[in-house]
């Protein structure tokens, strides 16, 4: 992965250089403490603001303290970046079933994309018995020699950036929101691990860090975004955000990349020339659970 | 003490209370001990899971609650029953109540307090929780119900709390306490009790994507439950009260709330009805957490025999209660109330909340049952609940009796002693109320 600049004002970046002298100063003066931290880290992250909340220079402080922490912790060099989400971009996805083949190859491109805890994984591909649809047939730990299997069809879920979020009123210290650009984030310095949006969500598709993540140095992708695929910390809760890192540089998700059968479409839904408009406006598409009008932005549909 | 002349001030007040805390037969000591060894036993494995986080327990992506949370919402009903002394007492004008109401405070107390400890040992970041703090915090109010609940479950402590001191100290010095003054309050705290169990009932009923919690019966069944819970466990506790301490505890207040158990435990069980009447009529995929709770799903059936075992009980008791000899005898009633206590903390707690989480909501069935980390931790809690009602409690009564010998004919407290003495002068008073 290798680690852009990211598209947002250079000013901020000079800052952070800056202010990445500054910390490099102070990290010599102070004594490490607190298993590794200095203790002025350690005050800074405690007292860390709410990231809607914080100024530009709190925020370039916070990525310094966050690259610091991996370093500790990892002995790797991560760059944390804070892309901004681009003006007139709303993301969505839709996935054509009639392609997927059920290699599960999203799932694990998006574990090591975005740095995921190895006990945890952000896509479920289910396997749905052949004229059936109510998700309690769903076989979620399928693992045949080969698939698909015969008279199985194969359905991935993950978070569906709903645009009427249930988790996001259920948060009580609003550590979870929905961006300008569509996408449902979690300020994992913020959250406080109650898990209360975990009962909200209606698609399973928010995950707790009940340990520390089991996650190798050497597996660590060092292109990062703080709302995003930065590593976490134990006791609070993570879930897809649409490659963040990615997706406001104008790339891909990792899953859509990885997916061998061309079954995903992610793009600009305020792009009326986007591959996903055309789906949406061609084809026969659904949601999950629509019934519960929390208006997901994830769209299925098949091939006529 | 039953000579002892009244006292005033603030400060009086609190040494006083402090002093009475610092001597106690064995007996109180041994129960102290003992409750203080069960928080450290509970406080060194809460050490653990702050060290290696909530992975010590079992709970799950799939079930995200557990233990904690179903005690929690046991605990919130058992505060709110409090209200089944002070409505009766303020309300009514009943004498013999309101003699005891400050033990239901109290009791309230314990139960909240418990209940908020409940919240804070099962979150990821407990270190983080100054994020709900007004200006320096985050708060989503009115949007998240788990903030609603934070206010109206700290309010109620601070209710309850402030209202107890201000009748006890004016019991202090001597004089009744205005009623004229703090009526306006207990007004406002009765229907905060209501409030509380309503709030942790929606906090449930707004799940709109879990079809086994969401439901407008919820509220009136969680205040039905709450209000036979709560009285049997307040029965039960004064009794206890007057078995080791000098403080006349009526009969009739016994009974009157074995009777409040009695109707709630008839509401219950035909909210019980209502709701699995809707769920099995017609089985719809909806119904697969009930099937999973009263029949399990294929091999998955970990909470099937608690489930029965709690319709069993509440069953029994209510047949019991509803028979009036039964209910007068002291053996057969504490059996009842007892049931009622299991039954109901069976049912709303682990009863109700983990199948919220089973099947879930992308139709996964896994299982959960408390690791031994979460029944320790649970147990301190408990015990720091018991030590709190202990502790308030022991600086009340003295005060409570010595108002009540100085103003009150016929009856008095037991000079203080052994608790044995105390408690044969309690005996004559419980025969009077049965005949």
């Amino acid at each position: 992965m290798s680690s852009k600049p990211p598209a947002d004002d250079s000013a901020l970046q000079a800052r952070r250089r800056f202010l990445k002298g500054l910390a490099a100063g102070t990290a010599v003066a102070a004594t490490p403490a607190w298993g590794g931290a200095s203790l002025g880290d350690v005050f800074a992250d405690f007292f860390q603001k709410h990231y809607q909340r914080m100024t530009a220079e709190e925020v370039a402080a916070a990525l310094e303290r966050i690259e610091r922490k991996a370093k500790r912790r990892y002995d790797v060099a991560i760059e944390c970046k804070n892309t901004p989400p681009q003006p007139g971009v709303v993301y969505g996805y839709a996935i054509n079933i009639s392609k997927c083949r059920g290699y599960r190859d999203c799932v694990h491109a998006c574990v090591e994309e975005n740095n995921l805890s190895r006990d945890t994984q952000y896509i479920r591909v289910v396997e749905m018995e052949e004229g059936f649809e109510g998700l309690h047939h769903a076989n979620h730990y399928y693992d045949h020699e080969l698939v698909p299997a015969p008279g199985k069809y194969y359905l991935p879920m993950q978070c569906m950036q709903c645009d009427n979020p249930p988790c996001v009123k259920a948060c009580p210290i609003e550590a979870t929101w929905q961006e300008p650009d569509g996408i449902v984030v979690v300020d994992y310095d913020w959250c406080f691990g109650c898990r209360y949006c975990m009962t909200a969500c209606p698609y399973q598709a928010r995950h707790f860090n009940w340990g520390n993540p089991v996650l190798k140095p050497d597996e660590i992708n060092p292109d990062t975004h703080y709302l995003g695929n930065r590593p976490r910390p134990k006791g609070v809760v993570e879930k897809c955000h649409f490659c963040i890192q990615r997706t406001r540089e104008g790339r891909q998700p990792a899953c859509q990349e990885a997916c061998p059968t061309g079954a995903r479409i992610f793009g600009n839904l305020l792009d009326p020339h986007s591959e996903i408009r055309y789906v949406l406006e061609h084809k026969a598409v659904f949601r999950l659970k629509e019934d519960l009008g929390t208006e997901p932005k994830f769209w299925y549909f098949r091939d006529n | 003490m039953t000579n002892a002349p009244f006292r005033s001030g603030i400060g009086n007040f609190v040494a006083d209370g402090l002093r009475e805390l610092a001597k106690g037969p064995p007996g109180y000591w041994v129960w102290v001990i003992f409750l203080l060894g069960v928080i450290a036993f509970g406080g060194m494995h809460y050490l653990d899971q702050l060290e290696r986080g909530l992975a010590v327990t079992h709970m799950s992506n799939q079930v995200s609650w557990g233990f904690y949370i179903a005690n929690f919402t046991f605990l919130v009903g058992v505060a709110a029953a409090a209200v089944m002394l002070v409505i009766p007492a303020y309300i009514f004008h009943r004498k013999d109540i309101k003699d005891v109401v400050l033990m239901g405070d109290t009791m309230a107390i314990a139960a909240v307090t418990m209940a908020i400890l409940f919240v804070v040992v099962d979150l990821g970041r407990p270190d983080r929780i100054w994020h709900m703090l007004p200006f320096v915090g985050r708060f989503n109010f009115p949007q998240s119900l788990l903030a609603w609940d934070v206010i109206v479950l700290n309010g109620y402590l601070l209710l309850n709390f402030g209202i107890s001191a201000y009748i006890l100290y004016n019991h202090y010095r001597g004089v009744e306490a205005s009623e004229r003054r703090y009526f306006p309050i207990v007004l406002l705290a009765i229907l905060w009790a209501f409030a509380i169990h309503t709030v942790t009932a929606f906090l449930y009923a707004a799940a709109s994507g879990r079809a086994y919690w969401h439901t407008a019966l919820l509220a009136p069944r969680f205040i039905a439950s709450a209000f036979a819970s709560g009285p049997a466990i307040m029965a039960i506790g004064l009794q206890i009260i007057r078995h080791v301490t000098a403080y006349p505890i009526p009969q009739s207040v016994i009974n009157h709330l074995a009777l409040v158990t009695t109707f709630a435990l008839q509401i219950t069980l035909f909210f019980l009805g209502a709701e699995l009447f809707t769920e099995f009529y017609d089985e719809t995929e909806h119904s697969l957490p009930a099937r999973y709770l009263f029949f399990g799903l294929g091999e998955r059936a970990a909470l099937v025999p608690w489930i029965w075992t709690a319709v069993g009980l509440l069953a029994a008791a209510t047949v019991i209660l509803m028979i009036h000899p039964l209910r007068h005898n002291p053996v057969t009633m504490n059996l009842a109330l007892v049931m009622t206590i299991v039954g109901i903390w069976i049912e709303k707690g682990m009863g109700f909340v983990i199948p919220g989480f089973i099947p879930t909501p992308l139709g996964e069935v896994f299982e959960y049952a408390p690791s031994f980390t979460e029944v320790a931790v649970s147990l301190g809690i408990l015990a720091i609940g018991l030590l709190i009602f202990t502790l308030l409690a022991k600086m009340a009564v003295p005060i409570q009796c010595r108002f009540l010998e100085a103003g009150r004919d016929g009856r008095a407290c037991a000079p203080a002693g052994g608790p044995s003495r105390q408690a044969t002068a309690a005996e004559p008073e419980a025969e009077g109320a049965k005949a």
